[in-house]
């Protein structure tokens, strides 16, 4: 045991030695300057304050993080319910399987930025859909598409839809389909299989998917940024804003470390909830 | 499944499929465009792609993306596969703190990272280059790496190490020649996948990149920042285009093999 010990550490200590340097420490850094007071021109006083936090509550924000939450909550579901029949088709469609999985790796790999300047074509006040609109005489003015909440919820929605979309289906594919014929043979429908075999078998594809869309689609600033131009915010807005713009870091770090802690939990939850194997789901 | 119930998922799965392309497909048309301005068609043109190629600063934005992307696989790369030997083959103490740990770089917001290397170098008065982007891209790709190793290792069969052993390999000549053969596709499909994080990162870069060092996301944020203009829809164009092609390829070879999921 002890010579294994040292066997494995050695191994580990130059990735441990690298995610402690430039993730543990700095994010523990950031923690503590969450507690600082912010003194003149954006200078760290080190003396203990929740101003930080109070600010973060404070109604101005308050209102910018339930938002947030609002608003990615809403496009993780709407990911998820277009998700699941959508993966649960790939997966069953026979010698077609490999192609239409590719299909789907090509939004996934391919820049956010560069699929919601997409969207931007299509929405913008000049854009393709308030032309054709307007051609046909069904508006007379373009409307704001881009700059509403539904713009925003749109945006998540397709830059994050392949996040959830890839677990489901690794899950639903590795389903073991004996299950579902031994659910038919004792007397079960297609409803009721599907309702207590398939939906519980595929639960931590259902929940990976879910987690690593909805920190992504929280957290995300140029959503907001790109299509509202900075009217409408998001957690992620005022972190940057904080850090790089009002030099606030008190308050980029606390939003930061609230950030933090919600994924530390999701990540907990999920581990709590699956097996080893079902791990591999999240990459 | 019963037919009709295959028939509304097919419908509903090619909605989604549109859903995916019809906005892409508008960005390759317009970079045709004759037009410079907003999205009305004007007339077929090449313009745009041959003034593209003249544009200094989007060649030395791709040339530092390359850097980044090759100086991080080449980091994750060797971390991560030293870390997924240690967690297939040893338990110790402390292994599911370990495991923990790596599983943090996979659901982490990108902007914590950003911000929080960000704070670090303000606070040690570092200024920001090419290379202060390195931390933060190695520390989200480690892990990729690593579990796609682990992955491999997992199929992998212990009995042909201790056959070499058996025969009178040292450890390191059965490392060499049996058991890094053997994960070698894994070490390829986990360097591919952290070369391509890499080279896709845009809120690491955009905190932790020096005021004039662009990189091929960042460079597109502040061009797409501005609005519609014929310069983007060609860049996005080649972009995807690429993407398409390197998926498809890479992808349906890789499939063949049974190497990749």
């Amino acid at each position: 045991m002890r010579k294994n010990f040292e066997k494995a550490y050695l191994l580990l200590s130059p990735s441990l030695f690298w995610l402690t340097l430039f993730l543990v420490i700095p994010v523990l850094f950031i923690a503590v300057i969450s507690f600082t007071t912010n003194g003149d021109f954006g200078a760290i006083i080190y003396e203990f304050s929740t101003d930080a936090y109070s600010a973060a509550f404070s109604s101005l924000y308050a209102k910018v993080i339930w938002q947030s939450i609002w608003w990615a909550l809403i496009a993780t579901i709407v990911c998820l319910v277009v998700a699941y029949p959508f993966a649960y088709f790939i997966a069953n469609s026979g010698k077609w399987k490999n192609l239409l999985l590719l299909l789907v790796m090509v939004p996934f790999w391919t820049n956010l930025l560069i699929r919601l300047y997409a969207w931007i074509i299509l929405m913008n006040n000049q854009g393709v859909i308030n032309n054709v609109l307007m051609d046909w005489g069904f508006i007379k003015e373009p409307l704001a598409l881009m700059y509403s909440p539904g713009g925003v919820i749109l945006g998540l929605v397709y830059g994050f839809l392949p996040f959830m979309i890839l677990p489901i289906y690794s899950s639903i594919e590795q389903l073991d389909k004996t299950y579902l014929e031994a659910s038919e043979d004792l007397g079960a429908g297609p409803v009721r299989t599907f309702l207590h075999v398939t939906l519980p078998l595929t639960f931590p594809g259902i929940l990976a998917g879910f987690i690593i869309t909805f920190v992504p689609a929280i957290s995300v600033f140029v959503v907001t940024d790109l299509f509202t131009g900075g009217k409408l915010l998001m957690v992620g807005n005022v972190i940057r804003d904080a850090f790089l713009v009002e030099m606030n870091w008190q308050l980029g770090a606390a939003l930061s470390l609230l950030l933090m802690i919600l994924v530390l939990l999701s990540l907990m939850i999920f581990m709590r909830f699956t097996s080893r194997k079902d791990r591999k789901l999240l990459v | 499944m019963r037919p009709r119930t295959k028939k509304l998922l097919f419908s509903f799965s090619l909605l989604v499929f549109l859903f995916f392309y019809i906005p892409i497909l508008f960005v390759v048309i317009y970079s045709f465009n004759d037009s410079k301005l907003g999205t009305v068609w004007t007339g077929f043109t090449l313009e745009w792609y041959g003034s593209l190629f003249q544009n200094s600063q989007l060649i030395s934005a791709t040339m530092n993306s390359l850097y980044l992307a090759v100086i991080t696989t080449i980091i994750s790369t060797i971390l991560g596969t030293l870390a997924a030997l240690a967690l297939h083959r040893y338990t110790f103490i402390g292994k599911k703190s370990v495991e923990f740990l790596f599983y943090i770089p996979v659901v982490i917001p990108d902007i914590v990272v950003a911000v929080a290397l960000l704070a670090i170098y303000g606070i040690l008065n570092m200024s920001l280059g090419l290379n202060t982007a390195v931390p933060g891209h190695v520390a989200i790709t480690i892990s990729y790496v690593m579990l796609v190793v682990l992955a491999r290792l997992s199929s992998f069969d212990s009995s042909l190490e201790e056959a070499a052993k058996d025969l009178g390999a040292n450890e390191w000549k059965t490392f060499w020649k049996v058991t890094f053969p053997l994960i070698l596709p894994g070490v390829i499909a986990g360097a591919l996948l952290a070369f391509t994080i890499s080279l896709d990162e845009f809120v690491i870069s955009f905190f932790t990149l020096g005021p004039g060092d662009n990189t091929l996301p960042v460079l597109v944020y502040s061009m797409v920042r501005l609005g519609v203009s014929p310069e983007v829809n060609v860049l996005s164009t080649i972009i995807i285009a690429i993407m398409f092609i390197v998926v498809l390829v890479v992808g349906l070879r890789m499939r063949k093999r049974g190497e990749v999921k």
